[in-house]
């Protein structure tokens, strides 16, 4: 089973899991200003990368709470895990400490 | 207001009284409790403690407890808060002299679970039947307590001695957990 590290319970299986969309997006702070079309883009263009993708994930059956995740969408390698409202990692897939598979 | 002082029939009374004796795996219902859920920040977590008779575990996954009270860590800002039947009141009533004027949120939520042990040599395996989590001592030591996933239910699991577990689960799902169990433990009858 695929083994995730929550960055508050540690190392957990993937069952606890949800996945949560792309992270680091950030809602418009004054959306009336926007045109269509910039709206349109926050509320669906996603990056969807091959390869390390910044994603949330919650754990749901576990603390309960939303954390972002580095993960290789080709291998379903997890290379990071951090706590929500945190940066992302500035790292590529080799460079980063192991925290799950 | 609904009366909440009708006296409660456990979901699963029918299964404890034709439940077969097995020495390794021994499964129970445990008695009703008090149960709320705390949610605050720092200075509310801090005055808790004192207010409910336990200081709530900081450390991920853990509870603690003193004399009949018990406090289980289930998020950085949330803990499960337990007591002996009967004991709502003076638990709101402490709590909230203790943290007035803390933003806090205290929800009784005693009639939405009830509580099954899982006691013996086996026990440990039993569970793994239905729940993916390392239950070694090393991975999952007396003292700790998550939540996590029963089969298709949801339950917060207490390790209370190297022997024996604790299951948390929503009434609802009660019945179907401890089939679950009662299947998983036939192998060692
Ligand atoms: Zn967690």
């Amino acid at each position: 089973m695929l083994i995730i590290t929550c960055p508050h319970c540690g190392p957990r299986p993937e069952l606890e899991f949800r996945y949560g969309g792309e992270a680091h997006i950030a809602r418009p702070a004054d959306p009336s200003t926007l045109t269509d079309e910039e709206w349109g883009a926050f509320l669906y263009q996603r990056a969807n990368p091959r390869g390390l993708h910044a994603e949330r994930w919650r754990h749901v059956a576990g603390c309960g709470r939303f954390f972002n995740a580095l993960r290789d969408t080709q291998s379903d390698f997890f290379a990071a895990t951090y706590p929500a409202g945190t940066p992302r990692p500035d790292t590529d897939a080799s460079g980063v400490k192991e925290s799950g598979r | 207001m609904a009366d909440l002082s009708a006296s409660r029939a456990s979901a699963v009374a029918s299964h404890v009284a034709a439940a077969p004796k097995v020495a390794v795996a021994d499964l129970g219902a445990l008695p009703p409790r008090t149960r709320f859920v705390f949610r605050g920040r720092e200075a509310a977590i801090t005055a808790a403690g004192p207010a409910f008779g336990v200081a709530l575990p900081r450390e991920a996954c853990r509870f603690a407890e003193a004399g009949d009270r018990r406090v289980l860590w289930l998020g950085p800002d949330e803990w499960l808060l337990t007591a002996p039947e009967g004991a709502g009141a003076a638990i709101v009533a402490d709590l909230a002299a203790a943290l007035a004027g803390l933003p806090h949120s205290l929800v009784d939520v005693s009639h939405r679970s009830l509580g099954i042990a899982v006691s013996g040599a086996m026990a440990a395996r039993v569970i793994n039947n239905g729940c993916p989590l390392d239950l070694g001592l090393e991975a999952f030591p007396v003292g700790m307590a998550t939540r996590t996933v029963f089969g298709k239910a949801e339950i917060v699991l207490v390790r209370t001695a190297e022997m024996r577990f604790e299951i948390d689960v929503w009434r609802s799902f009660a019945d179907y957990v401890w089939r679950f169990l009662e299947e998983a433990r036939r192998e060692f009858a």
